[in-house]
């Protein structure tokens, strides 16, 4: 039996997170009444024109600059014809050729397993407008919602031949692509809602020959974990029809999350012939270095940079650097705490724990919860500093988390502090060992396991406050004596 | 009588008060009622909505602040929507469609003063030079009604030349204001592409459609068009540039100016009576001191080659919209493609569908480069070729059509000889620059178009220029025989 080796392309559709619509001053937003975000010019009345968004545009070419691409200083828009009733003008405006889209060439790195970073090279970023939504209507028939037509869309392609070879490698692609455009501040990412959209192509060859296999196109995956398994699925459907004796043939095929199968749509006989031509009604859009040098110092550091400095400059672990990296709402918190002097080990350790946790239950981002990054990181030195113990700590932290006081107050009112006074431990001690001789017997006589329940006698009898590490100390030598 | 007036002295009798906006809208309007059954100008007269603009009108003028056309009744050709009035392009596919905004052009238009007096017969959207593809009714030419109007412009055309309207406006993407100006006896202004906002405009060839005044002086005509352009933020083709001016209108001279004969605008196409009229015009024009040299300009060859391959190109995806889901007439059908082939298979006319199939065929893959590309190259080629006249020359001098008006159904069943016709009117569009028709004369009868194209921007040097030529000519604004 013969090796095999996938090929992944990566077609991702991200809309902006714009007011307005790409060109018209329609409202952007998910959901609501069917045609209520509407106009004269997203309807394709006759007579309308579209005028660019320029907000479109710069979120683009900061996205294109955050790919590493090559900018179009000069870039025009096309029109993709084709009928479909969610197509309002019988086409959509779009970019095409090789080096018009406003970004080309670039490249997206990924964190590997082991530590390495992967590059995944990308062919072309480029903006057009969205389609409307079909619907079946309850009353039977169909329906079409133009609330997305003309919504603005940016479109993100892997560069031929494919880097990708894996579907975890598709994942974290999709994965690290979706921080990316997070930290941007361009795309909401929700792939549920379908602000974010990913169609990878997928195709199979026998190791070592140079010739690519067919390629299947995959749609309907909205979560990382469907374009993972949706990915396997296919890499493993076509194997076993090449190994069968079969061809596999160019379709289009759509996922059912249900059945964790793909199915065939369409069977992709040619290629679409879109008469693609220069939009007459649009003027070519023009930038000077200037103009995409401020923009390129807009550019946030971004999550795999950030990444590795917590790793390198911070000593996190790859994956807590990971985690926290991942999420920017934790990235805020994080960096807010490290302004604060945190210390980044033990601030990762309430944020990925207790704190996550906490607002996880309740259904809260960081922001909306009464905890800043001042109490943790006020929290963490009071542990540091032996002040409270850490499981103090966790009911100071709970109480933190309802109430929104300092964690000192709490500490301060309740008087949980830790105590670390030698005298005050050792009385505590004597007095639990005079309470218990026979343990203290048999410690004598060689079974030193005893230990444990007299240490556990003292932080009770202390109510948890007392300094465990001072305890197990005292204890030995109040026995050894 | 009210109706013979020229627009400018109509507003000035508003502005006066001797006549009052609800009389000048009652004149046209009784006109229309009377005569336009012979003509066929009118798809639709919107009679309430017309007095209520009159009464706007009214108001402007009884605060002393009338303007130099408030009141002024405006005939609008029908593939400019109008907020409220049926906008069909003489489409059965866009039959009972209301738009429920103004073209740009009707928003300035109502500020300005003007009464929206109905809409005009034209070619289905504007493709064809006869006015006989409209899907409505026959257009007759005013000075013979058993021969065309011209076209598409050719209900605006007839009802200004016919006094049904005092003025009207066109729309323009290869001839189609200036050669039933020109056909009617008329006068028709292209201006520079993007000086006139294109937005309500129901887009033929995006690149080339500009809208424009008909009107029988060239004084209306810059009126007009002071009027309707100027930079318009919702058309992004629209020239940042004030509007057209016409204050100097009337300041020029003709004595000096140097004007260019293009040797392949007098081809032998020229009919005879035509050549004689503009020939006896440019005697006129030379005794006033213009200097005429011939010059040749060899892309004007290609124009209407060229022209078919783009115009039709843009066309196949401008009228893509038109599929019966959102608007307009729907088939019966199985399937959402079935719906749309019947809608569309039902609702064109033969023309439309055969300009669509062009366009489509040369937009296609493996056909792109050998023609649309192509057609460009030529294009800019054939502007470049210009520019060179205007380095050197104050206007270029040329027939506007090689034929006076033709019988009506003389050239229905030879779409190659009617397409033929646009030579001269095709580079205007091609080149984006501004040109005008006027009337110079008759040949055995009917009028005869003198055009005059200017640089692009240079529209106002232009309107002087077709006012002094106007001036001189000592049949330019003579009218039919009309009852």
């Amino acid at each position: 039996m013969s090796n095999f080796v996938a090929s992944v392309g990566m077609e991702v559709h991200a809309e902006l997170n714009t007011q307005s619509k790409m060109f018209c001053r329609c409202p952007v937003s998910f959901g609501g009444e069917p045609n209520t975000r509407v106009c004269p010019i997203c309807m394709g009345l006759p007579g309308t024109l579209p005028v660019p968004n320029r907000k479109a545009i710069e979120l683009v070419l900061k996205t294109a600059l955050a790919l590493n691409c090559t900018i179009a200083m000069h870039s025009i828009f096309h029109r993709k014809n084709y009928f479909y009733p969610d197509l309002p003008k019988g086409y959509q405006v779009s970019q095409y050729g090789d080096t018009n889209p406003l970004g080309y060439d670039g490249y997206l790195e990924i964190p590997g397993p082991d530590g390495e970073t992967k590059r995944v090279k990308i062919r072309r970023v480029h903006l057009e407008e969205d389609t409307g939504k079909l619907m079946h209507l309850p009353s039977g028939g169909s329906g079409v919602d133009y609330n997305r037509a003309g919504v603005p869309l940016m479109e993100i392609v892997t560069e031929f031949p494919p880097d990708i070879t894996t579907p975890d490698e598709a994942k974290d692609y999709l994965t690290q692509l979706r921080q990316t455009l997070l930290y941007l501040g361009v795309c909401d990412g929700k792939m549920e809602e379908g602000s974010l959209r990913c169609e990878p192509n997928i195709s199979v060859r026998i190791e070592g020959t140079d010739k690519y296999g067919t390629k299947t196109e995959l749609k309907n995956l909205n979560s990382f974990r469907s374009v993972q398994m949706g990915v396997q699925f296919e890499v493993r459907r076509q194997i076993a029809v090449i190994e069968g004796g079969g061809t596999v043939a160019q379709e289009t095929r759509g996922w059912n999350e249900q059945k964790e199968a793909s199915y065939l749509m369409r069977i992709k006989e040619a290629e679409n012939d879109y008469r693609y031509f220069p939009d007459p009604d649009l003027v070519p859009m023009c930038f000077d270095d200037e103009y995409i040098e401020s923009l390129r110092a807009t550019l946030p550091e971004l999550p795999l940079a950030k990444l590795r400095r917590y790793e390198n400059d911070l000593g996190l672990s790859t994956y807590d650097a990971g985690v926290i990296a991942a999420d920017l709402n934790r990235v805020e918190f994080f960096e807010a705490a490290m302004e604060l002097g945190g210390d980044p080990k033990a601030v990762c350790n309430w944020l990925t724990g207790d704190f996550a946790k906490l607002l996880n239950d309740q259904g809260l981002m960081p922001r909306e919860s009464k905890i800043t990054a001042a109490h943790i990181v006020e929290l963490t030195k009071l542990i540091a500093d032996n002040t409270i113990s850490g499981k103090t700590a966790k009911d100071v932290f709970a109480k933190a988390f309802k109430d929104g006081r300092m964690p000192s107050e709490i500490v301060k009112e309740s008087g949980a502090t830790q105590i670390s006074d030698d005298s005050v431990i050792r009385n505590l001690i004597l007095d639990v060992l005079n309470a218990n001789p026979e343990a203290v017997t048999k410690y004598k006589s060689g079974q030193m396991n005893v230990k444990g329940f007299l240490v556990g006698q003292v932080m009770r009898s202390s109510g948890g406050r007392a300094n465990p590490e001072m305890v197990q100390k005292i204890v030995s030598e109040e026995l050894e004596k | 009588m009210i109706t013979q007036l020229s627009a400018a002295e109509l507003a000035k009798k508003i502005a006066s008060k001797e006549i009052s906006c609800a009389e000048a809208l009652d004149a046209h309007l009784d006109r229309i009622e009377k005569l336009d059954e012979q003509y066929g100008c009118f798809l639709a007269v919107d009679r309430e909505r017309a007095y209520e603009d009159a009464k706007s009108a009214q108001a402007i003028v009884d605060r002393g602040e009338a303007g130099p056309l408030t009141g002024v009744p405006l005939a609008v050709k029908d593939n400019i929507s109008t907020d409220g009035i049926e906008t069909t392009c003489a489409s059965k596919i866009l039959k009972g469609y209301i738009p429920p905004f103004d073209a740009t052009v009707v928003t300035k238009s109502k500020a300005a003063g003007m009464v929206i007096l109905g809409k005009t017969n034209l070619d289905e959207f504007a493709m064809g030079t006869s006015t006989e593809n409209s899907a409505y009714k026959i257009t007759r030419n005013p000075w013979d009604t058993t021969r065309a109007p011209g076209g598409s412009s050719g209900g605006s055309a007839a009802c200004v030349s016919a006094e049904l309207a005092p003025l009207a406006l066109g729309s323009d993407t290869g001839g189609s204001i200036r050669q039933p100006a020109s056909l009617c006896g008329i006068v028709g202004f292209k201006p520079t592409y993007g000086r006139c906002s294109r937005y309500g405009l129901v887009a033929f060839g995006s690149s080339l459609d500009q809208i424009g005044p008909l009107t029988r002086t060239v004084e209306d005509a810059a009126l007009l068009a002071e009027v309707t352009s100027g930079h318009d933020p919702m058309d992004s083709t629209s020239i940042e540039m004030a509007p057209i001016s016409s204050a100097n209108l009337k300041n020029g001279s003709l004595k000096g100016l140097k004007a260019a004969l293009p040797k392949e605008l007098f081809a032998d196409a020229i009919n005879s009576g035509v050549r004689a009229q503009i020939e006896s015009a440019i005697e006129v024009l030379k005794n006033e001191g213009v200097e005429f040299t011939e010059v040749s300009i060899p892309s004007i060859e290609y124009g209407v080659t060229t022209y078919y391959i783009i115009a039709p190109a843009e066309a196949s995806s401008n009228l893509a919209r038109f599929d019966g889901i959102r608007y307009g007439p729907r088939s019966e059908g199985k399937g959402h493609i079935n719906v749309v082939e019947r809608t569309r298979a039902e609702g064109f006319g033969h023309e439309v569908k055969a300009r669509i199939m062009i366009g489509t065929y040369a937009l296609s893959a493996g056909y792109y480069d050998a023609f649309y590309l192509r057609a460009q190259q030529v294009r800019a080629l054939m502007k470049q070729e210009f520019d060179k006249v205007y380095a050197e020359y104050d206007f270029i001098l040329s027939p506007t059509s090689p034929v006076t008006a033709f019988k009506l159904g003389e050239l229905v069943d030879d779409p190659l000889a009617l397409k033929l016709l646009d030579f001269c009117t095709i580079p205007a569009n091609m080149g984006g620059m501004p040109g005008i028709s006027l009337n110079c004369g008759l040949a055995e009868g009917l009028p005869v178009g003198l055009q005059l194209l200017g640089a692009p921007l240079q529209d106002e040097k232009l309107l002087q220029i077709a006012y002094g030529v106007e001036q001189s000519l000592p049949n330019a604004t003579q009218r039919p025989q009309i009852p």
